[in-house]
C-alpha cells in the first residue's frame, strides 16, 4: 500500500534523498513543504551567483517538470508549524492537518545572528537564502558594504560584491580568516590575495554596535572606537541547525536532532537529514556528508539495510583567484610530524600534517591542483613511507627519481635568470667565476647577483659549487633556529625589503619549516617587527621571555624581583620609604641594591606583582626594565653638583638620557654610564654606551661588556653640548635596533659592521637626524610604564579557578 | 563516563599563553595554543621545578622559562636530549569553556 510520507524543507539533502527514493521506485506519496518560495536548488551556488558567474536559473536542481514526473505535491512558500507524532500529523502554517505514515526532517540551520545593539536593523542581513543573495546583488559602485565574520560564507560574499564593485570591508574577531580551515601562513596569503581584489580586511577587530538611522544601516563601530560606514552589513558567522519543530513535538535534540546510524530520530517514524541533525556529537554544515546521509535516509525509509558513517571532509573556497584547500587535521601536536613547501615567489604554500606514516591533515594555498590526490591519502590512510621524500610535491613526483638540486641548476641554460631583483642570468655568474671570483662575496661585488633581497644566496651558491666543482664549499652559515633555514641577517633584510609586517608573513615570505615557529625565532622576530614597523606591528606577548611579558626578573624557584626605576640613580625619601614599605606589606625576603644603582625587591610571589607594582605607581615610581632585552639603566656619578672634579652635569644628563630612551625595546639588555670627568667613577667606559664628560664637552663611545666578556668601550664621537650628545645617543641605538642580530649585544654587532660603518651613521648629519626620528616615532609608542598597563589586567595574575573547594566535595 | 568541572572561558586564557588553577594539592597549570586546544599540566617542570605557566608556548609545546626545557603539553615528556615528564590532566574545550576531569581534582584533593 502507498504510504504517505511529509517532508519538512526543500534544502541538498532531502532533495537528494528524493532522488534516490524515486530512482528506486519507491512506493511513497510525498508532500513537500518548504519555508522558502521555492523548490530545491543548489545552496552552495549562490555564490557563484553572486559573483555574477551564474544565474539563479543554472542553479535550480528540481524543477516543476520533476516534482510532477514523480508526483510530488509542492507546498512552497508554506512552513510547517507543527507535529504531532502520536496522532501523527502537521499542521501547516494556513492551519491544514495532514496525516502522515513517514516524516522526514530537513530544515537545514538558521544562520547565526551576533545580539550586537542594532543587530535588527533594516539592511542587516545574513547570507543564507536567494532573497540575502539579492540583496547584496542589487548594490553597485556606490555602495558600502561591512561583512562580519572572516570565514567561508563571509569571504564568499564579499568576493561576490567587491565583483560588482561595491566597497567591501570584511570584519573578522580573529587574527587570520578561515581559522578553523587555515594555518596562520595559508590565512596570510588568502588576506593577501583579497585585499589585492580591493577588499579591506580587518583581522582582531570586535564589533560593539551596529548604528543606524531611521531604522537603516549606517555603519558598524568597533571596540576600538573605529566606524565603519555601510548601506548593508552581512554577518556570516556560523550557523545554528534549525530544531525548534523538533523540539515542540518532543524529539531528542542537542545540537541537532539526535538520529541514529540510520537517519532516524527518537520517533521510530521520524527520520532527519541534513544541517539540522546531530549524529554521534557532530552537527555537519558542508554538503558531502549531507549527501550521504540522503542516501541512508532513503534506504531506511525502502527498509533496505545502510549506516551514515562520518567521513574526513575538506574545503574549498568558491573565490576566483584564491585557490585553497583544506582537509583533516593540522593541528601541531606530539607525534605529528610536518612537511611545509613555500615557494614565496608563486605565493605558494602547502603544508601536510603526518602520524606515523599516515597523511592526516593537508592545507594549500596558490596551487591546490593535487588536493585530490592528498584528500585520497588522507581518506584512505595511505602509508607514505616509500614516497615520504617526493610527497609535497605531488603525484607527478610518485615514482621518479627523486631530483638532485645542483643536477637542476647544472641543466639550466645560461640565460636562466638566477637573481630576480638584478636581472642576472647564470651566463653573467659563469663568466665573473671565469674571471676569477671563487665565492659567493666576489660574485655578488662583480654581478650585484644576490646582493638586494638575498632570496636567491642559494641558487647563487649551487652555480658556484656547480661551476667550481670540488673547489666550492657551500658554507653553512648558522641558522635562526631549526624553523629556518636563513640566517637573523637575511631574515632582517627581507622584513626590511618586503615589507613584511607580521609573523605569519615573515614565516610565508622566508619559508618557514614549522608552522608558527618555536621560542627561539619568535622573539627575534616579534623584536625585529617591533623595530622595523613600530606604528603597524603588535608587539606579541607570548613571543617574550617571561621577564618581558610580565616586567619583572624570574628567580630560580619561581618568583619574582621588582626593580623600580630610579632615574639617573637618583631617589628621594619618601620613595625610599614606598619601597620599604612594599617590602614591608608583600613580605619581600630580600632587599638588594643591583650593580645598577637600582633597589632590587627579590621573592615576590607572582600574583602579587600587580598590587606591588600599583603600590610603588602610586608613590610615582615606574618599573625599571631591570631585565628587559631594552634600555635598563643609566649608572651615573655625582658630577658638577657635590664633586670637586666635575666638569658637567652627569647626573642630569644621565636622568635626561633615561628618561628618553626607557622603553625602547633593543636586540639585547642596553646599559648605559655617564661619568662627570675622566676620572670615571660610573664605570661608563665598560657600558653599552658610555659619556665621559670633559672640560670642552662630551666624549661617547659604545661597545663595552662587563658580563661573560669584559671589554673597554671604543671611542664614537666627541660632542660640544649636551643635547648634542643625547641625539647621538639616541641615534647609536636606533642604528643597532635596526640591523643588529637578536641577541647581540652593541660590542658584538661593531665586530660584525665594523665600527667605522657606526661613526659614518652619526657623522652624517642627515643620516643621523633620520635616526634621531625614527627613533622618536618608535618611542612615541614604546615609552610607556608597563606596570601601569598590567594593573589594568590584575587579573590575569591570579588563578584562573579556585577548585580547592570543590575538592572538599 | 567522565565528569567534567567547568573551570573558565576559554578566552581567559590568551593564545599561546597560560593560567593556573588552584588545587588543594597546588596549582596546575592550563595552557592554551594557537589553535585553541588546552592542556593541563602540573606547574612543575622536572628539571628543577620551574613555572612551566610563565614559559614560551609554540605548537604543542611549552618551553621551561628557566632552563628552556622544552616540554610536550600532550605527553608531558621531556623532549630533545633532557629527560623526564610532567603529570597530565584530561582538559577539553566546549562551547568556549574550559573543561577538566573532576576525578583529577578528587584526586588531588584525596592525596
Ligand atoms: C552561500 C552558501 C555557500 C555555501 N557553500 C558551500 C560549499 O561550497 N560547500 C559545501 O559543502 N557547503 C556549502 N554551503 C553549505 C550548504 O549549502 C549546506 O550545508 C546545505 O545546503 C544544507 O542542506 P540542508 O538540506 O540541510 O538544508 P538547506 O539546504 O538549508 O534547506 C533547508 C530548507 O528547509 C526550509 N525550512 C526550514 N524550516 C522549515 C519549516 N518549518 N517548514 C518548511 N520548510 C522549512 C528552509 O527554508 C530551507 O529551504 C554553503 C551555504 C551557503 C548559504
Ligand atoms: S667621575 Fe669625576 S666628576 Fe664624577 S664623581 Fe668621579 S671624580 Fe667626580
Ligand atoms: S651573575 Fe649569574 S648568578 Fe649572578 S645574578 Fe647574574 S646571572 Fe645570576
Ligand atoms: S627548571 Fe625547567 S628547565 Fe630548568
Amino acid at each position: 500500500m502507498t504510504q504517505k510520507l511529509i517532508v519538512i524543507g526543500a534544502g541538498m539533502a532531502t532533495g537528494r534523498a528524493l532522488e534516490h527514493l524515486f530512482e528506486a521506485d519507491a512506493d511513497y506519496d510525498v508532500t513537500l513543504f518548504n519555508a522558502e518560495p521555492r523548490g530545491n536548488y543548489n545552496r552552495i551556488m549562490l555564490s557563484p551567483v553572486l559573483a555574477g558567474d551564474k544565474t539563479y536559473q543554472e542553479i535550480i536542481t528540481h524543477d516543476a517538470e520533476w516534482y510532477d514526473a514523480n508526483g510530488v505535491t509542492c507546498r512552497f512558500g508554506e512552513r510547517i508549524a507543527k507535529i504531532d507524532p502520536v496522532a501523527k500529523t502537521v499542521t501547516a502554517e494556513n492551519g491544514d492537518v495532514l496525516s502522515y505514515d513517514k516524516l522526514l526532517f530537513g530544515t537545514g540551520s538558521n544562520p547565526f545572528m551576533i545580539p550586537l545593539p542594532g543587530h535588527d536593523l533594516e539592511g542587516v542581513i545574513a547570507y543564507r537564502d536567494l532573497e540575502d543573495t539579492q540583496q547584496m546583488m542589487a548594490l553597485g559602485p556606490d555602495n558600502k558594504v561591512v561583512v562580519i565574520g572572516g570565514g567561508l560564507l563571509g569571504l564568499e560574499a564579499a568576493a561576490g560584491m567587491a565583483a560588482r564593485g561595491v566597497d567591501v570591508t570584511v570584519v573578522h574577531i580573529m587574527g587570520h580568516l578561515m581559522e578553523r580551515q587555515l594555518d596562520e601562513a595559508a590565512g596570510y596569503l588568502l588576506r593577501k590575495a583579497l585585499i589585492d581584489k580591493g577588499i579591506t580586511v580587518r583581522c582582531q577587530a570586535n564589533s560593539k554596535e551596529i548604528l543606524g538611522e531611521n531604522g537603516q544601516v549606517k555603519a558598524l563601530l568597533l571596540d576600538d572606537g573605529t566606524e565603519l560606514p555601510c548601506d548593508l552589513l552581512v554577518m556570516a558567522v556560523g550557523i545554528r541547525p534549525n530544531v525548534k519543530l523538533a523540539q515542540d513535538c518532543g524529539l531528542a535534540v542537542g545540537k541537532g536532532i539526535h538520529v541514529d546510524d540510520q537517519m532516524v530520530t527518537s520517533d521510530p517514524d521520524i527520520l532527519a537529514v541534513g544541517e539540522c541533525v546531530e549524529h554521534d556529537r557532530a552537527i555537519f554544515g558542508l554538503v558531502a556528508p549531507l549527501y550521504d546521509q540522503a542516501t541512508v535516509a532513503a534506504k531506511t525509509l525502502m527498509q533496505q539495510e545502510a549506516t551514515f558513517v562520518q567521513k574526513e571532509l575538506s574545503t574549498k573556497l568558491k573565490v576566483t583567484g584564491c585557490d585553497l584547500f583544506s582537509a583533516g587535521d593540522f593541528a601541531d601536536a606530539e607525534g605529528r610530524e610536518d612537511i611545509v613547501f613555500r615557494d614565496p615567489a608563486r605565493g605558494v604554500y602547502r603544508r601536510l600534517v603526518i602520524e606515523k606514516d599516515v597523511v592526516i591533515g593537508a592545507v594549500m594555498y596558490g596551487d591546490t591542483a593535487d588536493s585530490n590526490w592528498f584528500f585520497g591519502l588522507i581518506r584512505d590512510k595511505t602509508d607514505i613511507s616509500e614516497m615520504r621524500d617526493t610527497l609535497i610535491f605531488g603525484p607527478a613526483y610518485q615514482g621518479g627519481t627523486p631530483m638532485d638540486p645542483l643536477a637542476a641548476v647544472a641543466a639550466l641554460p645560461r640565460d636562466a635568470e638566477i637573481c630576480g631583483c638584478n636581472g642576472i642570468c647564470k651566463g653573467q655568474i659563469e663568466d665573473a667565476i671565469a674571471d676569477g671570483a671563487t665565492d659567493l662575496g666576489a660574485v655578488r661585488a662583480v654581478t650585484k647577483a644576490s646582493g638586494s633581497c638575498g632570496t636567491c644566496t642559494g641558487l647563487v651558491e649551487q652555480v658556484l659549487a656547480v661551476t667550481l666543482g670540488d673547489d666550492f664549499v657551500i658554507p653553512a652559515a648558522q641558522s635562526i633556529c631549526g624553523c629556518t633555514d636563513m640566517t637573523h641577517e637575511d631574515v632582517r633584510r627581507l622584513i626590511k625589503s618586503r615589507a613584511l609586517k607580521s609573523m605569519p608573513a615573515v614565516w610565508q615570505e622566508c619559508g618557514w619549516k614549522t608552522s608558527c615557529g618555536c621560542h627561539v625565532c619568535r622573539p627575534a622576530l616579534n623584536f625585529y617587527l617591533l623595530a622595523d614597523w613600530p606604528l603597524e606591528y603588535a608587539d606579541d606577548p607570548q613571543s617574550r621571555f617571561i621577564n618581558e611579558r610580565k616586567h619583572a626578573n624570574i628567580q630560580k624557584d619561581g618568583t619574582f624581583s621588582v626593580v623600580p626605576r630610579m632615574w639617573g640613580g637618583i631617589t628621594t625619601p619618601d620613595e625610599l620609604r614606598a619601597i620599604a614599605d612594599a617590602a614591608d606589606k608583600y613580605m619581600v625576603p630580600t632587599v638588594k641594591v643591583t650593580g645598577g644603582q637600582r633597589i632590587d625587591l627579590l621573592g615576590v610571589k607572582g600574583e602579587d606583582l600587580p598590587n606591588i607594582w600599583k603600590d610603588l605607581n602610586d608613590a610615582g615610581m615606574v618599573s625599571g626594565y631591570a631585565y628587559s632585552k631594552g634600555l635598563r639603566t643609566v649608572k651615573t656619578c655625582v658630577g658638577t653638583d657635590h664633586c670637586r672634579f666635575g666638569t658637567q652635569d652627569s647626573t642630569g644628563l644621565g636622568i635626561k638620557l633615561e628618561k628618553t630612551l626607557h622603553g625602547s625595546w633593543t636586540p639585547h639588555k642596553l646599559k648605559l654610564g655617564v661619568s662627570g670627568c675622566p676620572r670615571n667613577c660610573a664605570e661608563a667606559t665598560c657600558k653599552d654606551i658610555g659619556v665621559v664628560c670633559v672640560d670642552s664637552g662630551y666624549q661617547i663611545s659604545i661597545g663595552g661588556a662587563a658580563g661573560m666578556d669584559v671589554k673597554e668601550t671604543e671611542f664614537l664621537i666627541q660632542v660640544a653640548t649636551e643635547d648634542e650628545s643625547i641625539d647621538v645617543i639616541k641615534a647609536v641605538t636606533q642604528a643597532y635596533r635596526e640591523n643588529a642580530k637578536y641577541l647581540d649585544r652593541i660590542y658584538k654587532w661593531i665586530g660584525k659592521v665594523g665600527l667605522e660603518w657606526v661613526k659614518e651613521q652619526i657623522e652624517d648629519l642627515t643620516i643621523r637626524q633620520a635616526l634621531v626620528d625614527r627613533f622618536e616615532l618608535s618611542q612615541s609608542v614604546y615609552r610607556v610604564d608597563p606596570w601601569a598597563e598590567h594593573v589594568r589586567k590584575a587579573e590575569t595574575y591570579q588563578p584562573i579557578a579556585n577548585l580547592t573547594l570543590e575538592a572538599a566535595e | 563516563m567522565t565528569d567534567w568541572i567547568d573551570v573558565a572561558a576559554l578566552d581567559d586564557i590568551a593564545p599561546r599563553g597560560a593560567r593556573l588553577v588552584k588545587t588543594r594539592m597546588g596549582c596546575v597549570a592550563l595552557f592554551r595554543t594557537a589553535d585553541d586546544a588546552v592542556f593541563a599540566l602540573d606547574n612543575a617542570c622536572p628539571h628543577k621545578q620551574g613555572p612551566l605557566a610563565e614559559g614560551i608556548v609554540h605548537g604543542k609545546a611549552v618551553t621551561c622559562p628557566l632552563h628552556n626545557w622544552v616540554i610536550s603539553l600532550e605527553t608531558g615528556l621531556v623532549q630533545g636530549n633532557d629527560e623526564g615528564q610532567v603529570a597530565t590532566y584530561p582538559a577539553r574545550v566546549a562551547d568556549g569553556r574550559v573543561l577538566l576531569d573532576a576525578g583529577f581534582i578528587r584526586a588531588r584533593s584525596a592525596a
